[in-house]
């Protein structure tokens, strides 16, 4: 056997999203499983753990691909600014 | 890659950690910043298995199963804290088995505060208080750290020494509300440890030549931790009626700064070389524990355990 890196994500409390924590180093599973709950839930600390090896995280970090250059804020809630045009809008209204 | 891009990316690399850039493990580093990242983590990890051992020797001693069971977990602890940072320095390409070869045999250090003898249960406690007080002020200045992985860590490690403090305070406290002979105790451990304690953030080196402040591995001087520990601790230490053994140490309203005796720097050169009074003691346990360990790690590798 091999040791492998599992990245270990942490449940706070049921229902919330999982957060890297971390890893641990093991043989297997069933020890990787074991070393995960000493190491981030002895204290009672998560809900919940999810074990992944890191082979199989796969990683996207390309600043040209996350962050374009291009203009994206058509899709944003920041793209649209309405306090001028709603003022007109119901001064418009209130006028007629 | 060219040996000019080579320099401009090296160049661009220092200059975002230099201004709040961080780094991932998956990150291109210049090798330079690797190998100080590694040493920085190495030795910690190192000073946390090896500070586990000062305090091991009191289990069987601790005057209640609840003290007993609280610094069992707390060395559980530190002991899971090296592991965690075990774990960040293999990242960065060191094998584990390399670390301890090279911690056993005395080619990396472990903090000076972890060389020196235990002799009461106050020791235990002043461990606990103080010099996890001092510890965690080093730490505290490693949250915003431009490794991003040593910085998260750090955050779980900072949580869990709150609980050591808070523990450590709490024996110090009911010594000192017991018999004369307790607080003698509890005196007697101030004064061994003051010394080391004053030693522990390291000589004055001033901020502007700390390569380690430069490319943001931590965010604070050596003076400024100790000014900070003693602007912290020393009210905190007088109040119980406990006496600082330093007939020098002062607070300086006018400049705003705590004046004490110059630490003895050639004392922490020589203990954290291996010439301290319980340097070679406590290495040679953890030799013998990593020896006698040897067929649990053949065991879980699935290997033959005799």
């Amino acid at each position: 056997m091999e040791k492998k890196v599992y990245e270990v994500f942490r449940q706070e409390r049921d229902g919330k999203p999982f957060v890297h924590s971390g890893n641990v180093e093991a043989p297997d599973d069933a020890l990787a499983l074991q070393y995960a709950r000493e190491m981030f839930g002895r204290r009672g600390e998560s809900f919940r753990l999810w074990v992944v090896l890191r082979d199989a995280v796969l990683e996207l970090s390309d600043r040209d691909l996350l962050s374009p250059a291009l203009d994206r804020s058509f899709r944003t809630v920041q793209g649209y600014r309405l306090r001028d045009k709603l003022a007109a809008a119901q001064g418009r209204e209130a006028g007629t | 890659m060219t040996v000019s891009s080579l320099e401009s990316r090296t160049r661009e690399f220092f200059e975002r950690v230099s201004n709040g850039g961080k780094v991932e493990m998956t990150d291109w580093m210049p090798d330079d910043y690797r190998r100080e990242v590694l040493k920085f983590i190495e030795m910690h990890a190192n000073s946390e298995i090896m500070g586990a051992l000062p305090e091991r020797e009191w289990i069987n001693r601790a005057p209640t199963i609840h003290r007993k069971l609280a610094l069992t977990a707390k060395i559980q602890d530190e002991v899971g804290h090296s592991q965690l940072l075990y774990r960040l320095a293999e990242d960065l390409g060191k094998s584990r088995e390399q670390m301890f070869t090279d911690l056993l045999d005395g080619r990396t250090k472990f903090h000076n505060v972890f060389h020196y003898p235990t002799y009461t249960w106050a020791d235990a406690g002043i461990i606990a208080w103080l010099v996890d007080a001092a510890a965690i002020l080093s730490q505290k200045a490693l949250l915003d750290c431009s490794y991003a992985p040593y910085a998260r860590t750090m955050a779980k490690i900072c949580w869990e020494e709150s609980f050591h403090i808070k523990h450590g305070y709490d024996i110090v406290v009911t010594m000192m509300n017991g018999t004369d002979r307790q607080r003698e105790m509890v005196q007697d451990a101030l004064n061994r440890w003051w010394g080391p304690l004053m030693q522990f953030h390291g000589p004055r080196t001033p901020r502007e030549t700390d390569k380690d402040i430069a490319w943001g591995i931590k965010a604070r001087a050596n003076e400024e931790l100790r000014q900070e520990f003693l602007s912290l601790y020393v009210p905190r230490i007088r109040e119980l009626g406990l006496t600082i053994p330093d007939p020098n140490l002062r607070y300086d309203e006018e400049r705003g700064v705590w004046e004490y005796t110059e630490p003895d720097w050639n004392e922490l050169r020589s203990v954290v070389t291996g010439h301290g009074p319980r340097s070679q003691e406590r290495l040679g346990f953890r030799r013998m524990s990593y020896e006698q360990e040897a067929w649990v790690r053949r065991a879980v590798m699935g290997r033959p355990v005799v």
